[in-house]
């Protein structure tokens, strides 16, 4: 029992880590809040699963693909989209509303153009969902590798913001934007980037997911809320924090519906989060004064 | 405020007179006039993949064939038929302004009705209020009596939760008497209308026929892994998921993977989907779910072909036929009755019998008879078991095959 | 500048009073419409009410619509019609007030998304305990309420919360509130308290919404926790609010009125693509009305007053 509930909240938690981590870069960087961003993670769905259904090659494979088509997707968002409104934006406040009601859009734009190609029913399909014994309890390959990808893309993007110059500068732009640009550091060049990060860590958040989830079209912006709340939850731009308060939610949530009650683990989950916040209004993670 | 004529004979006939705004009178239908034909449904939001499988396919299946009739036959001469299609957006009070729209602007001759029992409440005040005909396959309710009274033009197709879940217990029950499974049973069900109304029922059932409830929890909608739930009630034998269709596909594949096989095993929705045995195939075969169909009955399987010819993709073996054959009923009611008058027509579908796809019908209980609400997938569809009464019923295979190795 | 005019009173009182006879001449369908479009204009200037001055964008909307709509359906049936509503305003202002305490002091996004996580938990819990105690998961209203009384009703509400909005913004609470909106530090050196006149606004405008809540159930038949607590609505809200202008009054209701326009076009013209067409004619008006629908009314209004003076006149700017 303990087993099984730990490893299905490690394989819960690893997900909701790895999205998160992409909206964190996004927004830490670019102080633009995308409410699209989980349409891209959906869209990511879609797509592996019309090639996969088309060609048979393994999603995972499909990721050279993808990855890449959401990461320049994503960076054109920001380029075309959103910088003509940071440009014009007179305060914080008014960027922020801006970016809000323009990503809104965007979250519908997307949206709509998924269900007229795919309707609104129901999709999935099958890949590698084969148990693996893990000491005594079973666990689907799928979810497993989604686990291992999560840990080792919360790495890889760890080491690359931490330990190469463009990591340090678009840490730089997302402590401090105006700083950064007295010391050199294009910050639009830099927002472009986390948002295009961004986006593909999205879309293999969408890989790995449609390997053993139904999803629909309409499904993006619930994974756009639960990352934001573990964003929040850690502190806006917080890398490590991120991957680990979303490790502990899905945690909270598999051992709530194993010892507790299956039907209250949401609830549990926003209960936290709403507690969270009432202890520490910055986050767990994140800075007084921002 | 004015009465038309009809609302005056409606009130004369003894229904009651609602307080009314803004009603059209009914105008004569004009030779070689389209009749108009609306409705609002969810075509995006959460009840569209319910709605998109169950009923739209035979909203266009039933205008496809009247069209290719050369239209819709009143009072002896075929009228070409004009579709007005809404999308209610899977909400409320989306559903009643379209609906609202649909008579008073588009002024539609029939309407049809949306998808869910949510849906179809919201909207019923609106149905009876302008005198049409709800026929409606896809809303569970408990109220369902009540509501017949209430609104006479209601027909609440697939009746009460009770008359869903009840059969289920039945069957266990037979399981039981054959030695298959004893007397514990686990149960789950999603924390949505109808996963509680069914469980609900279901408990009580099981209570009545002597079982003993071993575990029975509910979880929230959205829920995708059912690991620890499976791990907690391994060695049960009968197991039922009173679930909606990604929680289906996820329990299905979840018992698969952890290698869980009770000897009798029902899923809820989306188990008579086609999605579903599009994605397990010959695994799920002798899986229990809701619905059936008498795969016997030439006119049945005739149904079938044609769902798949006109719309390209297979009917679910539950809701369809019968959403179907209640269209087909009011069809030819309209054809008898030689009017479009809702009332007229209505009381017609409740006095006379039909020749449909479900066999010889009578709607005067306002629910659909003898329709199957339990079977067990067999090839892709499934096949017909509970209630028991019910004529046409399919061999019931115990224990459930076992799932073939991962 | 503090006017003192009844010219303001006088118009909404005049305004609401020629529209209560709408229903003697709309078409079921219009007053259907128009009950949409009301509930949404009493919603959005609720939000306005509070989000205007004090900044916080709120997702909780629902919460407390929702909470209006589940009063009906617990006590529609036992008590009469004006003690629904009062207890349903009661009980919004009372979780209002809970909720204020615990989270006026959390800033900017993290005030928007613990909305939002709390009308999520607000949702579950419903649903956890009609589930567990209930064991039924929907309720069924049976009133007898027609669409006028309820058209009727909500603009009445709408009505009395215009006039509210504008003896508050002329009241002394509310120049303490715009002040608070521009400098929290400035409003304590000057002697106010602030968290008194949030949480003061926070109430009422959720005790405006959940009224309009109680009112709008009646027409359902039918509720469950998914339908009651939608969160669909509060995004909706905001967008309203946003889209008219937070600076002025009338804003969100203007936006409301805008959005439940554009809803209903979308819907009846393009009912296969609406979420694409929605999405592109929001990115659009972002693009065309940075400030809102006032801010560019204004705009206009000013280029035509000045148009001999330089074109740099700038008002109502969202800051």
């Amino acid at each position: 029992m303990f087993l099984y509930a730990l490893l299905s909240g490690l394989t819960l938690g690893g997900v909701y880590a790895l999205v998160a981590l992409g909206l964190t870069i996004q927004y830490g960087v670019s102080r633009t809040l995308n409410l699209g961003y989980g349409e891209f993670l959906i869209g990511a769905a879609f797509a592996v699963f019309v090639m996969f259904g088309t060609f048979g090659i393994s999603p995972y494979l499909l990721a050279i693909v993808v990855l890449p088509g959401a990461f320049a997707l994503s960076w054109l968002v920001y380029r075309v989209m959103l910088m003509p409104i940071v440009r014009r934006a007179r305060s914080p406040m008014a960027l922020e509303i801006d970016s809000l009601l323009l990503t809104f859009g965007l979250l519908f734009a997307i949206m709509g153009i998924m269900l007229l190609m795919f309707g609104s029913n129901y999709t999935n399909y099958s890949y590698l969902s084969v148990p693996v014994r893990v000491m005594d309890a079973t666990v689907a390959l799928n979810r497993l590798i989604s686990f291992g990808v999560a840990v080792v893309v919360g790495i890889i993007a760890y080491i690359l913001l931490m330990h190469t110059r463009t990591g340090m500068a678009l840490r730089a732009v997302s402590v401090d934007p105006v700083g950064a640009r007295l010391v050199g550091i294009d910050v639009n060049w830099a927002a472009g980037l986390a948002f295009g990060l961004g986006g593909a860590i999205a879309a293999m958040g969408g890989i790995l997911i449609s390997t053993y989830m139904t999803f629909t079209a309409e499904m993006g912006v619930i994974f756009t809320m639960k990352a934001l709340i573990v964003v929040i939850m850690a502190g806006v731009g917080h890398v490590v924090g991120a991957l680990v308060a979303g490790l502990v939610l899905g945690l909270i949530e598999a051992f709530v519906a194993a010892y507790l009650d299956p039907g209250l683990t949401v609830a549990v989950i926003y209960a936290v989060f709403l507690l969270t916040l009432i202890i520490r209004p910055q986050g767990i993670f994140g800075r007084v004064a921002r | 405020m004015k009465l038309t004529r009809r609302q005056t004979m409606a009130s004369l006939a003894g229904l009651g007179v609602a307080p009314m705004l803004g009603l059209r009178p009914k105008k004569a239908l004009a030779s070689g006039a389209p009749v108009k034909i609306g409705y609002a449904i969810s075509l995006t939001g959460p009840n569209a993949g319910g709605a998109g499988t169950t009923i739209l396919p035979n909203y266009h299946l039933w205008v496809h064939e009247m069209r290719e009739k050369g239209g819709i036959l009143v009072n002896g001469e075929r009228h070409p038929i004009e579709v007005i299609e809404y999308d209610d957006r899977s909400n409320s009070e989306e559903a009643v302004r379209a609906v609202e729209r649909l008579i008073n602007q588009d002024g539609v001759d029939i309407l049809l009705a949306p998808w869910g029992t949510a849906m179809n409440l919201a909207v019923g005040p609106l149905f009876d209020r302008n005198g049409f005909i709800q026929a409606t396959s896809t809303a569970i309710t408990d109220r369902a009596p009540d509501l017949i009274q209430r609104w006479p033009g209601f027909f609440p197709l697939s009746g009460t939760a009770a008359s869903w879940a009840t059969p289920v217990v039945e069957l266990m029950n037979e399981a039981r008497e054959a030695g298959h499974i004893d007397d514990d049973v686990a149960m789950i069900s999603v924390a949505d209308a109808f996963g509680i109304d069914l469980a609900g029922a279901a408990r009580r059932a099981f209570g009545e026929y002597g079982f003993n409830l071993v575990y029975d929890r509910t979880y929230p909608v959205g829920t995708q892994d059912f690991s620890s739930i499976l791990a907690e009630i391994r060695n049960v034998k009968a197991f039922a998921s009173f679930s909606y269709p990604p929680d289906t596909v996820a329990i299905t594949d979840n018992a698969q993977l952890h290698d869980f096989n009770p000897n009798v095993m029902y899923v809820g929705i989306g188990g008579a989907f086609p999605m579903f045995t599009d994605r397990f195939g010959e695994s799920v075969d002798t899986v229990l779910t809701h619905g059936g169909l008498n795969m016997a009955d030439e006119r049945t399987r005739d149904y079938l072909a044609r769902h798949e010819e006109v719309t390209g993709r297979r009917a679910d073996s539950a809701g369809s036929i019968v959403m179907y054959a209640a269209l087909q009923a009011m069809e030819q009611a309209i054809e008898r009755t030689g009017t479009l008058d809702n009332s007229v027509i209505a009381e017609e579908m409740k006095t006379g019998t039909f020749d449909t796809a479900l066999g010889e019908i009578s709607l005067a209980s306002q629910m659909m008879p003898d329709i199957f609400k339990v079977g067990q997938i067999r090839d892709g569809y499934v096949v017909g078991l509970g209630p028991q009464d019910v004529p046409g019923r399919g061999e019931f295979i115990m224990p459930k095959q076992p799932w073939p190795a991962r | 500048m503090i006017s003192r005019s009844p010219t303001p009173y006088v118009g909404i009182l005049a305004v609401a009073g020629t529209l209560a006879l709408l229903p003697l001449y709309a078409s079921s369908y219009q007053l259907a419409f128009a009950i949409g479009l009301l509930n949404f204009a009493v919603l959005a200037t609720a939000w306005g009410l509070f989000s205007g001055p004090t900044r916080y964008v709120s997702l909780a909307s629902v919460v407390f619509f929702g909470i209006g709509s589940y009063t009906v359906a617990i006590v529609g049936e036992v008590m009469p019609w004006p003690a629904v509503l009062l207890v349903a305003a009661l009980i919004g202002g009372a979780v209002a007030l809970v909720v204020g305490l615990a989270t006026l002091r959390l800033a900017g996004i993290y005030f928007v998304i613990f909305t939002f996580g709390l009308s999520e938990m607000v949702r579950q819990l419903v649903t956890w305990y009609e589930v567990n105690v209930t064991l039924s998961i929907g309720r069924y209203i049976f009133l007898d309420i027609t669409q006028t009384q309820i058209f009727w009703q909500l603009l009445a509400l709408l009505a009395i919360v215009m006039l509210g909005a504008v003896a508050l913004q002329r009241s002394r609470l509310g120049f303490a509130l715009r002040v608070i909106g521009g400098d929290e530090t400035m409003a304590r050196h000057f002697g106010l308290n602030p968290t008194f006149a949030k949480l003061a606004l926070f109430v009422a405008s959720s005790m405006i919404m959940a009224l309009a809540g109680a009112i709008m159930a009646p027409r359902w038949t039918y509720i469950d926790p998914a339908i009651a607590f939608n969160i669909t609505l509060s995004f909706q809200v905001v967008i309203m609010a946003l889209l008219g202008g937070m600076h002025r009054i009338y804003g969100p209701m203007l936006g409301a009125i805008l959005m439940t326009f554009l809803f209903e076009a979308l819907s009846n013209h393009f009912p296969q693509a609406f979420s694409l067409m929605l999405g592109l004619v929001f990115i659009v008006i972002v693009y065309l009305l940075p400030n809102g629908i006032v801010g560019r009314l204004e705009e206009g209004l000013a280029r035509t007053r000045r148009k001999p003076a330089t074109a740099s006149a700038k008002v109502g700017e969202r800051t």
